[in-house]
């Protein structure tokens, strides 16, 4: 195939040790059409290049013998964006934790390992080709409430409210969901839970997100709760997080929730 | 541009908020786990005395007086139980009443979101996941629970309305236990049916914390602690029984029975 | 070969207020039409871009009333590449009393982009810069806090003050998601609709005004035509003509250049940043390069070995032995140096045959010394994920050996010409963010491109568009049947059917990959006459290739991705050519346009102000075809010319 380098960052490009691997990958036509696992051999792969590199490898092969390349989200490739999304051998993001598809690489493998690769599994992601699904449930959860409600030039200053650095620290934690949505593929009930819950507690745990607090809760829950499956505690959406989002976001969810049936209608009652 | 079906309709979106506040609670995948979390954990304290009162077994007959062994007394007094401001077996009635409808929330609860859970992943893995945290406790409830209230049903057959129990006799509670696990098949049904509701409860009582919300930083890491605690406790009481009685080390003497002053019964 | 290059008939006004450079944005507010806010809802605005720039402007558009349409051909907003955005944003808000103010701050703007940007929207940007932060608090972005509970600061390059605010190592995430969340609580009152995975492919005027777009849905590959009052274009920058660069895989010029092919003048394009602190590549088939946020630079200490191949370990290098150049060329800045000058300095460096690492291709950054200094957990909790990233990609420890670097491509100063009001030379067709040319010069500092994406989009836009559309109340937007949407959706449905029908031997990819090769070779960071004539007759050559020897499997009914890049890929080819052009008239050397011609004896970049201070501004005059020149000067009134120095 043909490789020529970008010779960007200067200097010859050496191979380093290189490694082959055998892929089953999950092909699928369109939505409607019914998929198959394909398998291809990647021979010769570096140790150093990414598990996403390794794809577009293949991709160029499969150019080169005049068939279709396979279909795969990503964009950023630094682990922050949250577009790659394959589950590898049965573990979203594949075997490193903490690490997104992208931020994978192959030296995690090993020589003569066959890799199966298959898009997120759930109703609410449904798949539009090949490894790539849709996520936009995500954004519905966010547009029913996962905002602060305030007008541009409308702020306060930025130090009027000064905030405990152990609270924005633990808002901020929560804030690094990165949206990829491999808590609800891993999860054994498709449950939306950490995302949903990582979103609510970035929010609700400064002080500027009091006001909108249980309205936010109770609206982002059931329109979670409208696409996704429950939580029943599995725990294995933590394990698959690529931020090292904590379950601990889900119980303050629930208690939330709880307190916003009640306040809720309080207000709803004045109103 | 496609787009995500839902499961439901988004109630968030519907101003349906008119419905009395538990059953409105109780219409969210959030609130029915909020029901089960306490409707298990008053299944698991009943479970947790009734394992006490058993206990009595172990204390042997009572030499003389109204009742032959020390568990039987325990069976009246579970029945007088809130005399005399309730009349004799009301309270244990109401407890009945409470089991029956905690049972019955906690079923229906798991059994619609268990529901809800499968339209939510319909196109499997063709991988087996590899699983990292959810243990076979977590992933095994609806069947542990099922195994579980099956054998409550015979249990209430065998041991309270002595249905298929050769000689039972209706308040001596020894004598039925050791009529019904003498026989080692039934003991045997009894130990996997108490080791199914450990299972059952181990991920459960861990479960129950982060259901109701109690997340604590400075007791989270005990959590594990407590369940692995409470159903060793429960367990080991259970287990003990009917190997206790099958073996023999327990058994219900006849002669003590015949011996009471006045043999009485309640209907 | 190229001939002279030619000037071209079209006239411009930057629209600069009259009036003191301090006090022309409050007068210009005041100046402007404004809509009145029944009227406000009358008004179609279409959005192009979510990013920062895209997603604050449709905000708070749909904020203020209009009726917003908003296209980005990620899957969701929320992905756009400001996501990627590590080290932090500048404000002048001087909460630490070191002597910054909105004066510095538009100071060290224009400075460090060596007086090649307009004073009157650089100064504009520093007085925002301080909204900007409030408005982001508000919105709940945790920002870095100190133990008193107030917002901490750190430093950046080009600055002697700390004025850059932080989230972790991931700003620019956090700034895009407090700008998500008002877009999508917009989205979701039903005063926005998003077009999701849908990309413009078009722009169409009518009578010389902006009338629509065209776009194309990724996932069924339908071609549609929108309408409406005003067009925003908000779409990124165009490093990815680079093929390896720090930006997302996605980013592409296609907005930009095909409102250029419909006469929208394309500014500096030849104005590209060079970053200094990647990681070097490892291998050929590296599909892009992964940035070490400049902020690492407060505590890490860059040094090459002072003897060529030098190849013993880090450590067992001795401290004489080790020349920490920037502290050494540049005393009163060191290691925050400016980017351009960092990243000469370690090409210098590596050209030198001091470069370090597998391949020789790199320099270190080293913590050593402020691990021992702060200890590793202040370290950590400063670079925590940065720390992270690197390990995970190379393999090694920052921790335990020093980090391994290289300057990459990085950012676009050039975009598209826009007034003082962003809007372009065609009327009703506006340019925000990293897609204008506006406020960085040819340089930008860090930390600036984040500010300068929230400005534009939260504190400017909402402002100067009500000047466009007031005089049009009760004017429909043009219907999307008009000849000129039809004509629009033949050639796109055309040109992408030409793709799929080429048929060729070689990969979209392939063709990329050998256009960033030129672009590197012949237009990066350093330049001159030879180079950039050569990059002038290869990069057509490889253009006739493309359309002879394409090859774009499956179809442009179900989503494809080869066929997405094959027009994006097809614009890089044509802007390349323009930036060369660009490249080789500017014979003066500013910023990031190094020319090796004109240099100082210390080999510093040598501007020619007699010449060349102004804005140039290309008009489209047919694919890879030679652009004509419109100059706008630039006058500094309130920032005197002057050498740069860093020393
Ligand atoms: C790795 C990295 C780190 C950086 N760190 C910093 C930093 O620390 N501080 C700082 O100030 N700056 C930083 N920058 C620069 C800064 O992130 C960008 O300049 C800025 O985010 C650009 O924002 P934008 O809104 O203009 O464009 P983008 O964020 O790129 O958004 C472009 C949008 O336009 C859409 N789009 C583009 N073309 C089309 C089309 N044809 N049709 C439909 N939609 C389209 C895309 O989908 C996307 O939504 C960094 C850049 C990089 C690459
Ligand atoms: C019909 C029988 C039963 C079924 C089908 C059943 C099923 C379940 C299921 C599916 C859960 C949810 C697991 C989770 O969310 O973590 C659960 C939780 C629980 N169950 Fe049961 N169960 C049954 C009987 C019991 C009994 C008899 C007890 C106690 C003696 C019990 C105690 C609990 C507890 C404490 C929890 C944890 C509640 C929570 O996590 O919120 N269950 N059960
Ligand atoms: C091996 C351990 C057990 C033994 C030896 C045992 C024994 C008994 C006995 C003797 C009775 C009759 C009491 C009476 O009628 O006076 C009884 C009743 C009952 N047991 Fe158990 N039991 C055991 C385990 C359990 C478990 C695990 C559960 C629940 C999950 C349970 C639930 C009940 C219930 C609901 C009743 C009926 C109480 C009533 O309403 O009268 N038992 N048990
Ligand atoms: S919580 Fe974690 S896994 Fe879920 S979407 Fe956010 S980052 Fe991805
Ligand atoms: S795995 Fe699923 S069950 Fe709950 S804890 Fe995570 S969402
Ligand atoms: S591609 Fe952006 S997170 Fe993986």
């Amino acid at each position: 195939m043909t490789a020529t380098m970008n010779s960007s960052t200067g200097g010859a490009a050496q191979q380093g040790k290189t490694l082959n691997v055998t892929l089953k990958v999950w092909r699928q036509d369109g939505p409607a059409a019914n998929g198959r696992f394909e398998t291809y051999e990647a021979k010769t792969i570096s140790e150093d290049s990414s598990f996403l590199e390794m794809l577009d490898l293949v991709n160029e092969r499969l150019n080169d013998e005049s068939k279709e390349p396979i279909t795969f989200d990503h964009d950023c490739r630094e682990g922050i964006c949250g577009t790659c999304s394959l589950m590898i051998n049965g573990v979203p993001h594949g075997p490193e934790r903490n690490t997104a598809t992208c931020q994978l690489h192959m030296r995690k493998f090993t020589d003569g390992q066959t890799i199966t690769i298959e898009p997120w599994r759930a109703t609410a992601f449904p798949l539009i080709k090949d490894l790539m699904v849709d996520r936009s449930a995500f954004d519905r959860i966010v547009e029913s409430g996962g905002y602060i409600t305030v007008a541009a030039g409308g702020a306060p200053d930025g130090n009027l409210i000064p905030i405990p650095k152990p609270v924005a620290d633990a808002s901020m934690d929560a804030a690094a969901c990165i949206g990829c949505g491999a808590c609800v593929a891993a999860c054994p009930n498709g449950s939306a839970s950490l995302f949903t819950a990582a979103k609510i507690a970035h929010l609700n745990l400064l002080p500027q997100g009091q006001s909108e607090r249980y309205k936010r809760t109770e609206s982002m829950v059931e329109t979670m709760e409208s696409y996704f499956g429950s939580c029943t505690n599995h725990g294995e959406c933590q394990e698959a997080c690529p931020k090292g989002i904590s379950i601990d976001n889900i119980a303050l969810m629930n208690k939330d929730y709880l307190k916003s049936k009640f306040k809720n209608r309080r207000y709803l009652s004045r109103s | 541009m496609a787009n995500a079906m839902a499961l439901k309709a988004n109630k968030a979106n519907k101003a349906n908020k008119k419905a009395p506040l538990p059953v409105e609670l109780y219409r969210s995948a959030i609130g029915k786990k909020y029901v089960m979390a306490v409707t298990g954990l008053f299944l698991t304290l009943f479970v947790l005395g009734h394992m006490a009162g058993n206990l009595k077994m172990y204390l042997g007959s009572m030499g003389g007086g109204e009742f032959a062994y020390h568990i039987d007394e325990y069976g009246h007094f579970l029945r007088s139980l809130g005399e005399p401001i309730l009349p004799y077996g009301v309270f244990l009635w109401i407890t009945r009443l409470a089991l029956i409808g905690a049972f019955a929330l906690h079923m229906h609860a798991a059994y619609s979101l268990t529901m809800t859970n499968r339209r939510a992943r319909t196109v499997n893995y063709a991988t087996k996941s590899d699983y990292h945290a959810a243990n076979f406790a977590s992933r095994s409830m609806r069947y542990t629970g099922t195994i579980v209230i099956l054998y409550l049903i015979w249990h209430i057959m065998d041991l309270t309305w002595g249905v298929g129990n050769g000689s039972f006799r209706r308040g001596d509670v020894l004598n039925n236990v050791d009529s019904s696990l003498s026989r080692w098949p039934i003991a045997i049904v009894y130990v996997i049916a108490n080791l199914a509701l450990a299972t059952h409860l181990f991920h459960g009582l861990w479960s129950f914390f982060q259901s109701i919300g109690w997340n604590n930083p400075r007791f989270n890491a005990s959590k594990r602690k407590f369940a692995i605690g409470v159903v060793t406790l429960i367990t080991l009481g259970n287990v003990s029984f009917p190997i206790a009685i099958a073996s023999g080390l327990v058994k219900a003497d006849q002669a003590k029975y015949d011996a009471l002053t006045s043999s009485h019964s309640d209907n | 070969m190229r001939n002279e290059t030619q000037l071209s008939s079209i006239t411009i006004d930057s629209k600069i207020p009259a009036g003191p450079v301090a006090e022309k944005w409050e007068n210009h507010k005041f100046s402007v039409k404004l809509v009145n806010p029944n009227n406000k809802r009358k008004f179609d605005v279409i959005v192009v871009g979510s990013g920062l720039a895209g997603a604050s402007a449709a905000a708070t558009l749909a904020g203020l009333g209009y009726n917003v349409k908003i296209f980005t051909f990620h899957d969701s907003p929320r992905r756009a590449h400001s996501i990627a955005a590590q080290g932090g944003i500048n404000a002048a808000k001087n909460y630490h009393g070191d002597g910054d103010s909105v004066h510095r701050l538009f100071y060290d703007t224009v400075k460090g982009g060596d007086f090649r940007a307009r004073e009157a929207n650089v100064h504009r940007l520093a007085e925002v810069s301080v909204d900007i932060i409030d408005q982001c608090v508000a919105q709940g972005v945790p920002f870095a806090r100190e133990y008193g509970g107030l917002l901490d600061n750190r430093s950046f390059g080009g600055a002697q003050v700390s004025r850059t605010f932080y989230a972790k190592g991931q700003t620019g995430q956090q700034l895009l998601l407090g700008a998500y969340q008002a877009l999508a609580q917009q989205i979701g009152n039903g005063t926005v609709k998003l077009y999701n995975r849908c990309e413009m492919v078009e722009v169409v005027t009518v009578d010389g005004r902006a009338a629509g777009i065209v776009t194309r849905d990724l996932v069924t590959g339908q071609i549609q035509s929108h309408s409406a009052h005003a067009v925003v274009l908000a779409t990124g920058g165009y490093s990815n003509v680079f093929y390896l660069s720090t930006n997302a895989m996605a980013c592409n010029v296609t907005a930009a250049w095909r409102a250029h092919r419909k006469g929208a003048l394309f500014a500096n394009p030849c104005f590209t940043q060079i970053h200094p602190t990647c990681i070097p590549s490892s291998d050929e088939f590296q599909s892009k390069l992964t940035l070490m946020s400049e902020s690492l630079r407060n505590d890490g200490r860059i040094w090459a070995p002072k003897n060529r191949a030098d190849n013993r370990l880090p450590a067992s290098i001795p401290e004489d032995d080790r020349d920490y150049y920037l502290e050494r060329l540049y005393p009163s800045y060191g290691n925050l140096a400016p980017r351009d000058i960092a990243s000469r300095a370690a090409k210098r460096a590596v050209d030198d045959g001091r470069g370090v690492g597998p391949l020789q291709n790199g320099v270190y950054l080293d913590f050593g010394d402020s691990l021992k200094r702060l200890g590793p957990d202040k370290v950590t909790e400063r670079y925590d994920n940065l720390m992270e990233m690197y390990e995970r990609i190379t393999g090694e420890s920052p921790y335990e050996t020093p980090m391994r670097i290289y300057p990459a491509v990085h950012y676009t100063m050039g975009g598209l010409w826009v007034d003082y009001n962003l809007m372009t030379n065609i009327p009703g067709l506006y340019a925000l963010g990293e897609a204008n040319f506006s406020d960085h010069g040819a340089n930008r500092l860090g930390a600036s491109a984040l500010m300068q994406g929230l400005a534009d989009g939260y504190f400017v836009l909402p402002y100067t568009i009500g000047d466009y559309l007031a005089p049009q109340l009760n004017q429909k937007p043009v219907d999307t049947k008009h000849e000129a949407f039809l004509t629009a959706e033949r050639s796109v449905t055309d040109r992408f059917s030409q793709y799929l029908a080429i048929k060729g031997t070689k990969s979209v990819d392939h063709f990329h990959r050998e256009l960033g090769k030129i672009m590197w070779d012949y237009c990066g960071m350093e330049r001159n006459e030879t180079g950039l004539q050569k990059a002038l007759s290869e990069i057509p050559a490889l253009y006739s290739e493309f359309k002879k020897d394409l090859r774009v499997l499956g179809d442009g009914t179900s989503l494809n991705q080869s066929l997405e890049k094959a027009g994006r890929v097809d614009d890089f080819f044509q802007l390349g050519y323009t930036m060369c052009q660009d490249a080789l008239a500017r014979q003066e050397s500013c910023g990031g346009h190094f020319r090796s011609e004109y240099q100082t004896p210390e080999g510093e970049a040598q501007r020619d102000d007699e010449n060349f201070a102004y804005v140039s501004a290309w008009e489209f005059t047919g694919e890879l075809s030679d652009a004509r020149l419109v100059k706008e000067p630039l006058e500094f009134e309130a920032v005197a010319l002057a050498t740069r120095s860093y020393k």
